[in-house]
C-alpha cells in the first residue's frame, strides 16, 4: 500500500502531513503533521482528494488513538509540539489503536497526575504543607493525606523535609494537588524520606530510562553497594548508601549515565568493584 | 563583581532618527538602567540607551509568542535571555534562531519552529542574504525576516532603508528559499542530538 506523502524531501513539512507508522523511532520536529493509520486509506495514490466511492453509508470504522505527551489534535491529525522520538504502543486490551507519544529530552518538569515525585516542603499553612515539586507552581499537601493520619493524630512533617509522593490534581488550571497514600489509604512507600541521603536533579529523560523495566544500569549499581534509591518523575533522585563517600559516587554515577556509552559505564563499574 | 550587559551596546540601529552627540549641546539618547538583577555574582547591572534596543527585544517577543502553545501553560512566564558572544551581522536573525532552538532545547511546546534571515540591498539593487556587518553598514536597505516552518509563513519583518515593492517581494521570496536551508540545519544538528541518547 502506497504512503501517502514520501520521507525523502529536504523541506521540514511544508503542508505535507506524513503518516505516523513511517515516522515511528525518528525525530520529529514541532510543527509537523502526522496521518493516523485509519486516514491513509482516504489519502491513496489517487492523490488530490481521489477517494474511492465507498458503497455502505455507515461510518468508518474509526480507531480510537490516544494522543501522549508531545502531541496534540489538529483536526482528525496529530501535531507534533515537542522534539523527539516519535513512539508507539500497542493497545494491550485489543480494542483502540494504542498511543502515540513523543520521547524529547527535558530538564523541566509538568505535573501530570498519577506521577510520583519527590518534593521538598517549603511552608507549612494551616492544615495543608506547600510542597515544591519543580514545576512552576508549588504543590499542596493535605496533613490527612498520610497513612495513618487523623486530626489528633498528626504526621511530623517540618519544612525542609523530603517527601515522595503522587498527584491527584494536576491540570494546567489548577493549583498541583499530592497525595502520600493510594487509593486504599495504604503509604506504599509514600510518604516523608528518611534522614541523611543525597538528592540531586537529573535529566526527565533519565528517569524514564531508568525507570524502564529493562534497566541494567541499576542491577549493576545494586551490585556495587547496599543502597536506598528514591526516583521522582520530577526528574529529582534520593540516594543513601552506608558511608558519604559511597554515596556521592552513586550520584556521579547516576549524573553521568546519561551521557556514558554501555562500554563506558561496564568499564567504570568494574574499576569501582576492583577498589 | 562582573557586569552584565543586556544587549549589545555597539549596535546603534539609529537608522538616521535619533541625533547623536553633535556638537556643544549634544542630545543623548534616553538611557534605562537597572542593578542587582543577579543575585549570584556580587554585582550586576543592565544598561539600555536609546529606544530601538527595546524594539529588537519586543520583535523577538512577538515572534516567540506566535508560535509557543502559550494556552498550555496559563500564569506561567517563559523568559528568554539571550548574550551576544560576537557580532559578526544579521544580528537579529542570529539572536530569532537562537531563541527557537533554546525553546526547543527546554521542550516548550510550539506549534513550528521559525528562523530569522536578512537581506541587504546594495546601490546596485543587488541581493546579500545573511550579510556581514560591513554590508548592512554600506546597505541601502537591511531587511529581516522570521519564517516559520511550516508553510514558511512570514511571523515578523523589520526594515531599514529605501527599498521598492518588488525589491521586498524579492527579497521575501529569497529569504523564504534560505529558510529551508535554515531548518535543515535545525533538523541535522537536532537529530545528532537525539542520536547520542
Amino acid at each position: 500500500m502506497a504512503e501517502a506523502a514520501a520521507v525523502a524531501g529536504e523541506s521540514l513539512g511544508g503542508g505535507r502531513a506524513r503518516a505516523a507508522r513511517t515516522v515511528l523511532g525518528q525525530v520529529v520536529l514541532p510543527g509537523e503533521e502526522l496521518l493516523l493509520p485509519e486516514q491513509e486509506d482516504a489519502d491513496g495514490p489517487g492523490g488530490a482528494g481521489e477517494q474511492p466511492l465507498r458503497l455502505n453509508a455507515g461510518a468508518r470504522s474509526r480507531v480510537r488513538v490516544v494522543c501522549g505527551p508531545g502531541l496534540r489534535r489538529c483536526g482528525d491529525r496529530l501535531l507534533v509540539t515537542k522534539c523527539g522520538r516519535l513512539r508507539h504502543k500497542e493497545p494491550s486490551s485489543g480494542s483502540g489503536g494504542g498511543v502515540y507519544w513523543v520521547d524529547s529530552q527535558q530538564k523541566r518538569y509538568v505535573p501530570v497526575k498519577g506521577d510520583h515525585v519527590i518534593g521538598i516542603v517549603t511552608a507549612k499553612s494551616g492544615d495543608t504543607f506547600k510542597v515544591d515539586v519543580g514545576g512552576s507552581e508549588p504543590a499542596s499537601l493535605s496533613y490527612l493525606a498520610f497513612e495513618g493520619a487523623t486530626k489528633r493524630n498528626r504526621p511530623n512533617v517540618q519544612v525542609g523535609d523530603l517527601i515522595y509522593g503522587q498527584f491527584v490534581v494536576a491540570n494546567k488550571d489548577m493549583e498541583p494537588e499530592m497525595v502520600c497514600i493510594d487509593s486504599c489509604g495504604r503509604a506504599n512507600g509514600m510518604g516523608v524520606i528518611g534522614q541523611d541521603g543525597l538528592l540531586f536533579k537529573v535529566t526527565l529523560g533519565l528517569i524514564r530510562k531508568l525507570l524502564a523495566p529493562d534497566c541494567e544500569i541499576l542491577q549493576e549499581v545494586g551490585k556495587l553497594y547496599p543502597l536506598e534509591i528514591v526516583f521522582g518523575m520530577n526528574g529529582r533522585i534520593w540516594v543513601k548508601a552506608k558511608t558519604i563517600q559511597q554515596t556521592l559516587i552513586l550520584a556521579n554515577i547516576l549524573e553521568a549515565c546519561e551521557h556514558m556509552t554501555t562500554e563506558q559505564r561496564k568499564q567504570i563499574f568494574s574499576r569501582l568493584a576492583e577498589s | 563583581v562582573e557586569g552584565a550587559m543586556q544587549t549589545d551596546a555597539k549596535i546603534r540601529t539609529a537608522g538616521g532618527t535619533e541625533p547623536g552627540p553633535q556638537g556643544p549641546g549634544c542630545s543623548l539618547r534616553h538611557f534605562a538602567c537597572e542593578q542587582n538583577l543577579l543575585s549570584r555574582p556580587d554585582g550586576s547591572a543592565s544598561f539600555l540607551q536609546g529606544v530601538a534596543e527595546k524594539s529588537r527585544e519586543r520583535l523577538i517577543r512577538n515572534t516567540c509568542e506566535a508560535v509557543v502553545l502559550g494556552t498550555l501553560h496559563p500564569r506561567t512566564s517563559i523568559t528568554i535571555v539571550l548574550q551576544v558572544v560576537s557580532d559578526a551581522g544579521s544580528l537579529l536573525a542570529c539572536c530569532l534562531n537562537a531563541a527557537c532552538i533554546a525553546l526547543v532545547d527546554a521542550g516548550v511546546p510550539m506549534r513550528a519552529l521559525f528562523c530569522g534571515v536578512t537581506c541587504a540591498l546594495d546601490s546596485d539593487g543587488t541581493l546579500v542574504l545573511d550579510p556581514t556587518a560591513k554590508q548592512e553598514k554600506e546597505a541601502r536597505a537591511v531587511l529581516t525576516f522570521a519564517l516559520d516552518s511550516v508553510d514558511q509563513k512570514l511571523l515578523m519583518s523589520t526594515t531599514k532603508g529605501l527599498y521598492s515593492d518588488a525589491e521586498l517581494q524579492q527579497c521575501l521570496a529569497a529569504a523564504q528559499a534560505a529558510s529551508q536551508h535554515v531548518f535543515r540545519f535545525y533538523r541535522e544538528s537536532l537529530q545528532r542530538r537525539y542520536s547520542k541518547s
